[in-house]
């Protein structure tokens, strides 16, 4: 890596830090950089990623995001992205969230993946991570941006790791035998109001397929995916503004129900 | 204020004759626009009649608008029906063709045979749920007779809710194990996603569209009756289609069924 590059990470980190400490969205890195690439972007993740495991985190899993086409339309790009998940960034099925633990927070409904097998890169496909998955759960990802007002261009959101934000995990694993990952429909309600519904497809057509680009961009990083890992693969229904008071509940059809409440502190 | 009569048995020729023709035309509420509801259905009943006349069968009631989206879109809380006849069912895997049709869309739905009939006033999802006899997958192809398939509610009413073909799949599935709320529903047009939904796309459970429909019929006296087709109305959203398209829609534990449409 060259220092440039490095010097570039750790200042854009060290921006994107800042919205953390005050609890306020910062400008874009893109408005700071115009010429930032994707490569930049993933190592001003890894440089924070880096940092908050040297402050005690434990990284838990992945996530994948901008995986439906309407998503990458919207961002004009033609493939996903993805980020890393912490131990801090564990919600309990029905738990709460406080307000201060999130700046602007979304609420999309997923597939939680976790492996029974590494899957390292290249030329994984959705057959190789079928295989490799011990279970499926049903999630909901609680996406948050640390730009302001969400005006994220792709190398914004890469770098602020994805978007992530916190993740709510349903008990009950499921076997993926005899389920048809593509068809699993969802329903996602707020206050118990239906927002969306959604099926499997939603992500890449087969949010198998999503785990396995996953594990085919990790090897770039020389990375692979670990047993034990959780893999959040991609949003099956829109991402829905949340409001302390918000109650959200995702549905999913083998899987169960997760649940999510949004309170002032 | 002089009422206008209003001959509803000639504007349901003229929608008949649109559909026969294979010709839009314009909407029937810029010549009668204070035209309600109520009115759109003794046009639709005058429509019926003349293709019951006619020989034709019907093969269930439909419903259309059953989507939040849409209710939102022409600001109606309440769907629509309309019926479905034989000579609209198109073979599971078979050709139809372009020229039958004017401007046709496509929707991914969840048909319903009861075990026995339903009148409302009154009847709950759960009713619904205890007389289903089966659920079988179907492709909707819904053809407004109007320009642009632009329409007000009692114009689209008195076209018998867009009703033009059905595709219904091979199976005839018993619900009892599958919450059909939950049941994805992905539609691939020549290979490709297209639409996509869960069932509670469907007024939140597609046995509410059931219920509502059995409701509906019950103010006039009527009812859904054991052993018709009934549609419940689009988890996707509606897809026009193009010659040559090969559709395909597959339900989660319920199948697949698929069309071709030819020149």
């Amino acid at each position: 890596m060259k220092p440039a590059t490095s010097n570039l990470a750790t200042k854009l980190a060290d921006h994107l830090a800042k919205a953390e400490k005050t609890g306020k969205g910062v400008q874009p890195l893109t408005e700071l950089e115009p010429e930032l690439t994707i490569e930049q972007a993933y190592q001003v993740q890894l440089v924070t990623i880096g940092r908050k495991i040297k402050a005690g985190a434990r990284v838990t899993g992945k996530k994948i995001g901008l995986t439906s086409l309407a998503m990458q339309q919207l961002l004009g790009v033609d493939q996903p992205d993805y980020g890393h998940l912490l131990d801090d960034m564990v919600v309990k099925n029905g738990g709460q969230v406080s307000f201060k633990r999130v700046l602007q927070p979304k609420v999309e409904a997923e597939i939680a993946f976790v492996l029974k097998k590494e899957l390292t890169g290249p030329r994984v496909n959705a057959m190789d991570v079928l295989l490799a998955t011990d279970y499926i759960l049903p999630a909901l990802e609680i996406v948050d941006s640390r730009v302001s007002n969400w005006q994220i261009k792709l190398p914004d959101t890469i770098a602020d790791n994805a978007s992530s934000g916190l993740y709510v995990l349903g008990e009950k694993p499921v076997k993926i035998d005899s389920v048809d990952l593509a068809q699993i429909g969802m329903v996602l309600y707020k206050n118990g109001e239906m927002m969306d519904t959604g099926v499997g497809a939603a992500a890449l057509g087969n949010p198998a397929v999503c785990v396995a680009w996953l594990a085919n961009k990790l090897y770039e990083f020389g990375i692979s995916l670990k047993a034990g890992e959780v893999i959040l693969s991609g949003a099956l229904s829109a991402a829905v503004d949340a409001e302390p008071g918000d109650r959200f509940e995702a549905r999913l059809a083998h899987l169960g129900n997760v649940s999510v409440r949004f309170v002032h502190e | 204020m002089e009422v206008k009569e209003r001959n509803y048995l000639s504007i349901a020729n003229y929608l008949e004759r649109a559909e026969q023709e294979k010709v839009e035309v314009k909407r029937i509420t810029l010549e009668h626009p204070d035209l309600s509801i109520e009115e759109g259905y003794k046009i639709q009943e005058e429509l019926v009649k003349s293709k019951l006349d006619k020989g034709y069968r019907i093969i269930g009631p439909k419903m259309g608008l059953t989507s939040q989206a849409k209710m939102k879109q022409m600001n109606v809380d309440e769907p629509v029906y309309g019926y479905i006849f034989d000579y609209m069912v198109v073979e599971n895997g078979d050709k139809l063709s372009l020229r039958e049709l004017i401007h046709p869309k496509v929707e991914v739905e969840i048909a319903f045979v009861l075990n026995r009939d339903l009148k409302g006033p009154g009847i709950t999802e759960k009713d619904v749920l205890a007389a289903t006899e089966y659920v079988v997958p179907s492709l909707e192809i819904i053809d407004s007779r109007y320009e642009n398939f632009q329409f007000t509610l009692p114009d689209v009413v008195a076209d018998n809710a867009s009703s033009s073909r059905v595709v219904f799949g091979n199976r005839l599935v018993k619900p009892d194990q599958i919450d059909l709320d939950l049941v994805g529903a992905t539609l691939f047009i020549n290979g490709e996603l297209k639409a996509l939904g869960a069932g509670a796309a469907v007024l939140g459970h597609p046995a509410r569209s059931v219920a509502m429909l059995a409701n509906m019929l019950g103010r006039k006296g009527e009812k859904a009756k054991a052993g018709q087709i009934i549609l419940t109305g689009g988890i996707t959203e509606a897809i026009l289609l193009n010659a040559e398209d090969c559709v395909t829609a597959k339900l989660d534990q319920i199948g697949e069924v698929s069309f071709i449409l030819t020149e």
